[in-house]
């Protein structure tokens, strides 16, 4: 008899102990592929679209929509078309038997570190172990190591992987210093001797990925491969309608439509997202040091950074993942980029694909692994 | 000590014009009540210009002053606008407080005049403030608390007197004693009978002073406002004078002995004594004094006529300057 | 970003200002206890303990212990706040109110009005309020609303240790009269809070969850019991937006009524007596200005009218609770229900 799989409440992030089953998009009684977009998963720091692992007939609804359930909880079942129902029956009553819930705080969620690096403040978080080449994590504009939620843990398998807050984001110092991307690459590099790890597997988003290309660089064979996510710094234009909205803003039901350019499906944004961007912007400095980051790089609707001679001349591997729906890097779709760069566009996704389409981004980042 | 005799023509001449512009506003302030022109309640310094002056003598803008409703004897020594503060008593746009204040609210901060009070004895704990801020500020400045003997029963200026001590500020405590809480006798309202003793209770230094004598206020207040400068700590003087209208204007002071202000104008007034003093010493002549006379005359005619003259507030004022920013 | 209380979250905020400004001060009863006295100095940090160590830190003259008289620190603060420093005076319950409000209502508050816009009194009066620890009436009331009603205050109500500390450095760097309301049964309370200062602006009510149904509005730790209240209520069914006003002056009437809006009912959660209170005048406000939004009456979760009581038997029903939170969330969903059947 062929395998009965449980579609349970997934993890999403570190912290996470019980998600809303916000709706089913399928049916029982539908055929289901694996990858097909099958519930909408809210907790109170995402909202995330769940894409079924298995492929096979939905036998059974057991989460109901606008149920609360704990992290593993049984939501459905998933099985061969020929599965008699009464298997499906005793299968659920077994889960539903031996199930227990995480207890809080059984797994502590790891604590940011920081370090003084070229006399500042650098915050990161740091998770796993091993010996294989580690990650670096870079986020975007405005953003923190935080944003790397539904990646981070899943790339740490046997390796450490840290993402770092940018000079002038989160919690790393607001006396930014050079606000230019090479500059801020040069704060990531000095942090990253402090780490232990040799070798580093480079990974930026947007503005990020324009650091991370300076970071690749100057690391030199340091450098195991460059992954530059709806990257800054490939195209000429920049949506200045969201940095200064982003920046303007400071109240959350008048932010909340600049964060939503950032996904295809606006209600990605959570609540407590659009609050953790004031949060972050509230801390003295924080306005200022954004503000003169924003000026250096992308000043009014343009980008003043190239990173194409850079990831043309790099010795390692290189790729470039888009969203084929990106708002804020209108022009990244067509452009050109050399021809030793590994170029996938993620469809249906805006410029967030790493949480938009978390386990794409995370299968092409191992590739490069 | 410092001799009242020490001081400078200018200075005697600055002491007498202060006095002066304090009748002449007061009793001119008193006419214009009359006549109607004047909005609220007023409650005139008249008879006890020599307190304020022989006190403030000693003051200079970084000093500060809390006040009583009784408050444009203070104001004018302080050295507050004379025009300024006749818009704001007829309640007009261009006055001290954008006739937002009034008679009873007088303020100039730049001045070091905290504002006159609405409210007996709150100036106590205002004035430990500004001393405070001196001592911490290390401004050098001083602070004044001025209050009636109706005052010196309010809880908040018995705080004061302990608040000051324990924190040894730089505050002088100057108690006007004109007889009467409104209508009420201090002699009878005063439990103990003597504020001197109550500050000696509180370890304040505290001596009892003729309010109606400009040298001898003078030369107290100067060695209690140099002590407190030299941060040796508060001490209160009790200033023994008399009013020479009611408590506010419209009182018919039937409570009064028949024939007391009387007396008071004609045996100790305190410019009439101011004159006799220097004139007497030859500090001064009389051609000086009717110089001011005339000079201070002309002064508070202008500041009244231009008071009427200028325009009241609009509805836009109504809603400003409650808060810096809101 | 770590872990703290809000007692901590108080403490950081005051320590980091006092570093980076030196006209701040700390004034109040035992702030920092044992002047004078034979043994420890710092020996308290107020009752609760919440400016501990700030003295050792900063010495005699920037945290500076008080006799025993609200009326004359309070009003030394309001003085002090005018002429050059800004004072943070803490009056350790808010019920002693009484003592000092003349300082607190005829002074500081009126001081810039008054004086046509001349004066600037950057006081801070950091005050413990609220019931929940058997203190009966004189140590247990909730009196935001009445210096609410006066202009020229401002009035600050946090709910949890986050807002605390951004909303007591917008205090301290404020350049009015604030009242900053403790709830003291929220000290112990732990959240996450950035190590760096952050400041919150006035005026900015904080929408904790984000509904159709019906719009909560509580005030201070009844901000936690409505957002417990909300997400219970998810589970039924029923989805609520919670509104944390943060200060009560400036309210932030444009999110009340936009809320409403949204939503069209409206419970108000406020933990003071119930008459001329804030729960009376946020829905009297939106009543007014949005009744046609309004699907049903308004209701207001509040304590009776009476004065706290002593016996904990008899303090538990005084508190709204998130009980009566779901139970009135559920009375208005089902009176619109009732007149929708009648139609």
């Amino acid at each position: 008899m062929s395998e009965i799989h449980s579609i349970v409440m997934p993890k999403l992030g570190l912290t996470m102990q019980e998600g809303l089953l916000a709706d089913w998009i399928v049916a029982e009684g539908d055929e289901i592929s694996a990858g097909q977009h099958i519930l909408d998963i809210e907790t109170s720091k995402i909202a995330n679209s769940y894409e079924s692992p298995f492929s096979g007939k939905l036998h059974r609804i057991v989460g109901e929509v606008g149920g609360t359930y704990p992290v593993g909880s049984l939501l459905g079942v998933i099985a061969d078309a020929a599965t008699p129902a009464a298997a499906v029956d005793s299968f659920v009553e077994e889960f539903l038997a031996n199930f227990k819930p995480v207890e809080a705080g059984a797994d502590a969620a790891p604590s940011p570190e920081t370090a003084t690096v070229d006399g500042q403040r650098m915050r990161y978080l740091r998770m796993g172990e091993g010996e294989a080449d580690a990650v670096l994590l870079i986020h975007g504009f405005g953003s923190d190591h935080g944003t790397w939620i539904l990646n981070h843990g899943a790339l740490a398998e046997g390796r450490q992987v840290v993402a770092v807050d940018l000079p002038g984001h989160g919690g790393s110092t607001k006396d930014v210093g050079g606000t230019g991307v090479s500059a801020l690459a040069d704060r990531v590099v000095s942090l990253s001797k402090t780490l232990g790890p040799t070798r580093f597997h480079v990974v930026g988003h947007s503005l990020g990925a324009a650091v991370a290309a300076h970071v690749a660089d100057k690391l030199g064979a340091s450098a195991a491969s460059l992954t530059l996510i709806a990257p800054v710094g490939i195209s000429a234009d920049v949506s200045a309608d969201f940095l200064d909205g982003f920046l303007r803003e400071q109240r959350s039901r008048k932010l909340r439509p600049y964060l939503e350019m950032l996904s295809a499906d606006p209600s990605m944004i959570s609540v407590e997202m659009v609050e953790d961007v004031l949060k972050a912007k509230r801390v003295d400095g924080a306005q200022a040091a954004l503000t003169a980051i924003r000026e250096a790089n992308l000043p009014g609707g343009r980008q003043s950074v190239d990173i194409r001679d850079i990831i043309a001349a790099a010795a390692y591997p290189v790729q470039v993942i888009l969203g084929d729906r990106d708002q804020i890097l209108p022009s990244n779709g067509t452009a050109d980029l050399p021809p030793s760069v590994k170029r996938t566009v993620i469809a249906g996704s805006g410029h967030v694909p790493y949480l938009e389409k978390a386990n794409e981004v995370n299968a092409l980042i191992q590739e490069m692994l | 000590m410092a001799s009242a005799l020490q001081l400078s023509r200018d200075d005697l001449l600055k002491a007498y014009r202060d006095m002066r512009t304090i009748r002449e506003f007061e009793d001119s302030i008193h006419d214009e009540f009359g006549l109607g022109g004047i909005p609220g309640f007023v409650h005139l310094y008249a008879g006890e210009e020599a307190c304020a002056v022989g006190v403030c003598m000693s003051l200079t803008d970084r000093d500060a002053i809390s006040s009583t409703h009784r408050g444009h004897g203070h104001c004018v020594a302080k050295g507050c606008d004379v025009e300024g503060m006749m818009k704001e008593i007829f309640g007009k746009r261009d006055g001290l407080c954008q006739g937002k204040g009034g008679s009873m609210h007088i303020a100039d901060l730049s001045k070091g005049m905290l504002g006159a009070n609405g409210i007996t004895g709150a100036g106590g704990p205002i004035a430990c403030g500004a001393a405070l801020s001196a001592k911490l500020l290390k401004t050098g400045g001083v602070a004044v608390c001025f209050y009636g003997d109706g005052s010196s029963n309010q809880g908040a200026i018995l705080e004061s007197y302990n608040l000051s001590k324990i924190w040894n500020l730089p505050v002088v405590f100057v108690v006007e004693d004109n007889g009467y809480a409104e209508a009420t006798a201090s002699s009878w309202s005063i439990g103990g009978g003597s504020l001197v003793k109550r500050g000696g209770g509180f370890g304040l230094p505290a001596e009892e002073v003729d309010g109606h004598d400009f040298f001898a206020v003078y030369e107290a207040a100067a060695a209690m406002i140099e002590r407190a400068r030299s941060g040796q700590g508060p001490s209160l003087l009790h200033v023994k004078l008399a009013r020479y209208y009611g408590h506010f204007e419209g009182d018919a002071q039937t409570y009064r002995a028949p024939g007391e202000v009387d007396k008071v104008k004609s045996e100790r007034d305190s410019l009439d004594l101011f004159r006799q003093r220097v004139i007497e010493t030859g500090l001064l002549n009389g051609g000086d004094l009717d110089a001011v006379d005339k000079e201070v005359e002309g002064t508070v005619v202008a500041a009244i006529a231009a008071a009427k003259a200028s325009s009241l507030p609009t509805e836009a004022d109504l809603l400003t300057n409650v808060y810096v920013s809101y | 970003m770590s872990k703290k209380s809000f007692r901590q979250a108080i403490n950081e905020a005051l320590r980091q200002e006092m570093e980076r400004d030196p006209t701040v001060i700390l004034m109040g009863e035992d702030i920092s206890g044992g002047t004078g006295a034979p043994g420890e100095q710092d020996a308290w940090g107020g009752p609760m303990g919440v400016t501990k160590g700030l003295f050792t830190q900063f010495g005699e003259s920037r945290v500076l212990d008080t006799h025993l008289a609200e009326i004359s620190f309070i009003g030394a603060a309001a003085g002090a706040a005018t002429t050059g420093l800004r004072p943070v005076a803490e009056l350790m319950f808010n019920d002693f109110l009484g003592t000092c409000l003349d300082q607190v209502m005829n002074q500081a508050a009126k001081f810039r009005y008054m004086f046509g816009g001349k004066a600037q009194t950057p006081l801070v009066i950091r005050t413990m309020y609220g019931a929940g620890v058997r203190a009966a009436a004189q140590h247990s009331q909730s009196l935001y609303s009445m210096v609410t009603h006066i202009p020229g205050l401002k009035v600050v109500v946090p709910s949890n240790p986050y807002e605390a500390k951004g909303l007591l450095i917008q205090s301290i760097r404020d350049n009015d009269p604030v009242i900053f309301f403790e709830h003291k049964v929220l000290y112990d309370m732990e959240g996450e809070v950035p190590d760096e200062p952050y400041a919150i602006p006035f005026g900015q009510a904080n929408v904790t969850r984000e509904g159709d149904d019906v719009t909560i509005v509580a005030i201070g730790r009844m901000v936690n019991f409505a957002n417990a209240a909300a997400d219970a209520l998810k589970r039924q069914g029923i989805s609520c937006t919670v509104v944390d006003p943060r200060t009560t002056s400036p309210l932030d009437v444009e999110t009340l009524i936009e809320t409403v809006e949204e939503t069209g009912r409206l419970v108000v959660v406020d933990e003071a007596n119930p008459r001329c209170s804030m729960a009376t005048d946020i829905i009297s406000t939106v009543a007014s200005r949005a009744f046609d939004a309004l699907k049903t009456a308004p209701l207001a979760v509040t304590a009776p009218h009476t004065p706290v009581p002593f016996s904990p038997a008899l303090e538990d029903l005084f508190i709204p609770s998130q009980m009566k939170i779901e139970e009135a969330v559920r009375a208005v969903m089902a009176r619109e229900s009732n007149r929708a059947a009648a139609e």
